[in-house]
């Protein structure tokens, strides 16, 4: 291992915290500096995930690019002496995926906000601290940094939401932003104290002296501290990936949030709930997962079928979205709980599949909002005739949502099936037909929105600026890639799901 | 080093207080204004000779009533800082609103020496006097507003209710005096893990000894006088009132409750658990309809006093069979300094701001706030970063003293408090993002910027340094901390024999 490869985590994480701290001192109406400098920040961050994915070995498997800095020591009786609190960096095929993810959304999402003239400072600045905290959970090996850079990645939204964001305001319904930034962060932080009084237990009960997730693996909880503290565990973070019936500040908050938020927040935050819930429930309470994913796979059902139903009634373009995600969430989550390769696999590709359609999926609807300034879905017919390129982007977040062979979500959605069918049959069966919903509810949506006779309204409308079609274009590749060459993906993800498996079979 | 030397930072602080009086008498009106930095050259002056010359130096003056150790000295160093930063904050304050400068900062370093000595004593009495002379300084500075009828209401509320406390205090040190025949912190710790049980009348003093100092840091249910008298003081006495005199009364608190008191651990910490259950619960919910900042920060600080209270209940663990480890105690007392330092930052900085903002005492609304973010984006950043810290989010120091103190605690075995101290955590995030979106949301009535003067640009950029470096980095503070929890007797060196006893 390269001097550069043991430091580039800890460099991904750190860019977008020192970009931060270096905006702080660049003079507010010099917006242009702060757009390239931010544009340039998240180029460079980009280019590294991009690097660590080309680089993971995928055959060696395990956690790679590992580093560890003592950070504060914690006196006690420990077993392995003054262990402490360590910066533990380091990731394996689940979270290499997820980090290039946060990359690309990133950067994307740096250039949609091109627009964005109020505060432009401040909202890079709170832009950057959140992706920081993305990076840092999905490379933290310490449950305490985990827990740092989780909570860190929660505390900007309130302000990225209520000060930049947007209401939704019809006759029969009201959400104003401040409702639904409130909202988002209650539950957010609801969902943490679960995690933050697991993660105590955990420290109390291994009586390590560490948090280090490493040292802690190592450790054999007893079957009834696991049956009490998993539960914990999953609906605290399942609360972040919108678990049914905790799921109501997703579609509020994406909603109400300005559209690169929607695009992190959808595509990349909803994703740390998922990714907690096997980084630290499944990997050191195996037993415990064993027994409640039953529970799991009933929300997530619910979750599926629920959220696409509610997709269909939706009058607000974004809302529609808005509950899409919630309805394919409900997919990685129905792909966590089978418990099975199949299923984990695909639960882990259609996290980061969902990741960038749904990303594709709010620039697009922020590029008509920007230009309609509004989202109600009756006002619009036939945007395609004055916004061939953005009706082309929509076309392709559309299918890939439903599942389109080609598309990544193809590729996903399927091996969940799969796995579904060798675990719980009748549940396969429902899922299927969620997706058979989603196509109702994205095909419906396309012919209204996009096609059939243009509205005399929006006959001056012009289509995607050359930064939108360049950033909305990137995520398009990714969709086609992963749907087209799904192999490079799903060897890296194997080689970690495989591992996590091996813990619990072990372990029953 | 003989007495005289050990003593002499405490000699040092009186004569500096006597000092700037006596400065106040023969200067005009127009060389006043440097009274202030004569306050500071002093304090400062002391803090690095304390620093200097006492580092290392342990030490016990007339007969080991009053003790020079690590602890004392980080106390020490802790609580001259506050010091420094309260008068810093106060200039433009005092100029502006208050008169008899030379009184204000003259008494207010009284009040620092009586916090000082509190850090040192060990034993009652003495703990007794020095909490006096720190009280009987706050007395007079809540009421320094002698024109508002509400700092006048606050100063006999809070004088009323503190003489109060002060006889439930006396009463109870003369119960504990009468059966144990010692007020002495290590000779109470040896009497104690002689008895094979409390007495009632034991039981009676000890309740009133924590009656009356948990109506010394506010806590639930004797916290009736806080808001008021918060409210009704002038803003930097506000701040000093919520941070200095409470990380003095926790200094001696740590200290009693470690050195004199562990023994009958099995005793004490079912009640200190309880009542640090009230009070970060009433804390917590009583800020949520707070209207007026002042009031509402005095409810978030009596959540704190919740925290800390939870902190010094898990000073040893308490096994089923009724057997004590102190294996942990370290982590639990480390963990409660942390606080102290995290929250004495935090609030002086939100306090600050609070001052500057609000150019008429006695009309401190929330939604006075309103457009700061646009009206002086540095002030509003450095209050959302002050109530995101006392929220406990990170990258800010109260994240990393909130999770270390709850971390200690639980491992304790108080895991059903820490529940319910994570979870009125959260409740307190609703009260402290109304004042975010106060700031960055709510348009502003009148957009005219706020002139900040570059002095407290200095020190609030000073504080806001300090709030994200511990945040990111506490190493360095921890090892001062680790340095004086080592020093607290019975837990440092006898504690594990302590236990072996008692095993």
């Amino acid at each position: 291992m390269t001097m550069f490869d043991s430091y580039i985590l800890f460099i991904i994480t750190a860019l977008p915290l020192v970009g931060a701290a270096v905006m702080l001192f660049i003079p507010a109406h010099r917006q242009d500096i702060i757009r390239w400098f931010s544009a340039a920040v998240a180029l460079v961050v980009m280019a590294f995930t991009f690097y660590v994915f080309a680089a993971y070995d995928h055959e060696a498997g395990g956690f790679q690019f590992m580093r560890a800095w003592n950070w504060l020591e914690l006196p006690g009786p420990w077993t392995l002496g003054s262990q402490g609190i360590q910066l533990g960096l380091g990731v394996d095929g689940i979270s290499v995926p997820m980090v290039m993810l946060t990359g690309i959304v990133m950067f994307t999402g740096v250039l949609i906000s091109w627009k964005i003239v109020d505060r432009a400072k401040e909202f890079f600045i709170l832009y950057f601290l959140l992706l920081g905290g993305v990076f840092g959970v999905f490379v933290a090996l310490d449950l305490f940094f985990l827990f740092f850079f989780y909570e860190l990645s929660v505390v900007p939204m309130y302000l990225l939401i209520a000060v930049w964001g947007s209401s939704t305001d019809f006759k029969t319904f009201l959400r104003t932003k401040e409702y639904s930034a409130m909202k988002l962060m209650l539950y957010l932080v609801a969902g943490s104290v679960l995690i933050w009084i697991a993660l105590v237990a955990i420290f109390a009960e291994a009586g390590l002296g560490t948090f280090s997730i490493l040292a802690l693996q190592e450790i054999d909880f007893s079957r009834n501290f696991q049956l009490i503290f998993f539960p914990l565990l999953m609906i605290g973070f399942g609360i972040l990936a919108g678990l049914w019936p905790f799921h109501t500040w997703s579609p509020d908050g994406h909603v109400a949030a300005p559209t690169a938020v929607s695009m992190v927040h959808a595509g990349v935050l909803m994703k740390l709930g998922a990714y907690g819930i096997l980084r630290v429930g499944v990997f050191l309470m195996p037993e415990g997962a064993d027994r409640w994913m039953p529970l799991l796979i009933g929300l997530g059902i619910v979750n599926v079928l629920y959220g696409a139903f509610s997709a269909m009634g939706q009058r607000d373009l974004k809302y529609v979205i808005g509950y899409s995600s919630v309805s394919h969430m409900g997919l990685v989550l129905l792909g966590i709980a089978t418990l099975h390769p199949l299923g984990l696999g695909g639960a882990v590709l259609q996290m980061f599949s969902h990741g960038v359609m749904t990303a594709l999926f709010f620039a697009v609807v922020g590029a008509v909002y920007d230009r309609t300034h509004t989202r109600d879905i009756a006002m619009f017919s036939g945007l395609a005739k004055r916004m061939v390129v953005v009706a082309a982007f929509f076309v392709v977040a559309g299918l890939a949502s439903l599942g389109l062979p080609g598309t990544s979500g193809f590729v996903a959605e399927l091996l969940i099936f799969l796995g579904l069918f060798q675990t719980y049959p009748i549940v396969g069966v429902l899922a299927v037909i969620g997706a058979a919903i989603t196509a109702v509810y994205i095909l419906r949506l396309l012919a209204k929105v996009f096609f059939g006779p243009l509205d005399e309204r929006w006959k001056d409308q012009t289509d995607a600026s050359p930064i939108e079609k360049f950033s909305a274009g990137i995520l398009v590749v990714f969709i086609l890639l992963v749907g087209l060459f799904p192999f490079p993906f799903m060897r890296v993800i194997d080689s970690g799901v495989t591992t996590l498996l091996a813990r619990i079979t072990g372990a029953g | 080093m003989n007495n005289f030397t050990l003593l002499l930072p405490e000699f040092l602080l009186a004569g500096l207080a006597f000092l700037v009086l006596t400065a106040d008498f023969i200067t005009n009106d127009e060389r006043k204004r440097y009274l202030p930095w004569l306050a500071v050259a002093g304090l400062g002056g002391i803090l690095a000779f304390s620093l200097i010359f006492l580092w290392g130096d342990i030490g016990s003056l007339y007969g080991g009533i009053f003790r020079i150790d690590g602890y004392a000295l980080f106390f020490k160093a802790v609580l001259i800082v506050i010091g420094i930063f309260v008068v810093l904050s106060s200039i433009d304050y005092v100029k502006k609103n208050l008169d008899h400068p030379g009184e204000y900062y003259g008494i207010l370093i009284f009040t620092v020496l009586g916090m000082v000595l509190l850090a040192s004593s060990a034993e009652l009495l003495t703990a007794y006097i020095s909490l006096e002379l720190l009280s009987f300084g706050l007395y007079v500075l809540v009421g320094f507003d002698r024109y508002n009828p509400k700092s006048n209401e606050a100063s006999v509320k809070y004088m009323l209710l503190g003489a109060f406390s002060s006889a439930l205090m006396l009463f109870g040190i003369s119960q504990i005096y009468g059966l144990l025949g010692t007020t002495r912190f290590d000779e109470m710790a040896r009497v104690l893990a002689s008895l094979p049980e409390l007495s009632p009348g034991l039981i009676v003093g000890l309740v009133l000894l924590i009656a009356g100092l948990a109506f010394k840091v506010a806590a639930v249910p004797f916290h009736m006088w806080a808001p008021d008298a918060y409210e009704g003081a002038p803003t930097p006495v506000t701040a000093y009132l919520a941070v200095g005199s409470k990380a003095a009364a926790f200094a001696l608190m740590l200290r009693l409750f470690s050195e004199a008191l562990i023994p009958s651990v099995g005793d004490w910490q079912i009640i200190l658990a309880i009542l640090a259950a009230l009070t970060m619960t009433v804390g917590n919910l009583g800020a949520l309809v707070q209207t007026n900042v002042k009031r509402l920060l005095a409810y978030s600080s009596i959540g704190h006093v919740g925290y800390l209270l939870l902190g010094i209940a898990a000073l040893a663990f308490v096994r089923d069979d009724n057997t004590i480890s102190l294996a942990t105690t370290h982590l639990a007392a480390n963990g409660v300094m942390l606080h102290i330092v995290a929250y004495a930052i935090t609030n002086i900085a939100a306090f600050l701001v609070i001052s500057v903002v609000f150019k008429n005492p006695g009309n401190e609304d929330i939604t006075g706030l309103a457009g700061l973010g646009r009206r002086s984006p540095f002030l509003a950043m450095v209050l959302a970063a002050s109530v995101l810290s006392l929220a406990g989010l990170p990258i800010f120091v109260g994240f990393v003293s909130k999770f270390y103190l709850f971390n200690a605690a639980a491992t304790q075995g108080l895991l059903w408090l820490v529940g319910l101290a994570i979870f009125t955590s959260v409740i307190s995030l609703y009260y402290y993002l109304q004042i975010l979106r106060q700031m960055y949301v709510e348009p502003a009535e009148d957009d005219s910027p706020i002139k900040v003067s570059k002095l407290t640009l200095g020190v609030l950029g000073l504080l806001f340094a300090g709030m994200v470096f511990l945040g990111v980095y506490p190493a360095p503070l921890m090892d001062a901390i680790q340095y004086a929890s080592d020093a607290i007797a019975v837990v440092g060196s006898s504690g594990a024999e302590l236990a072996h006893v008692l095993d």
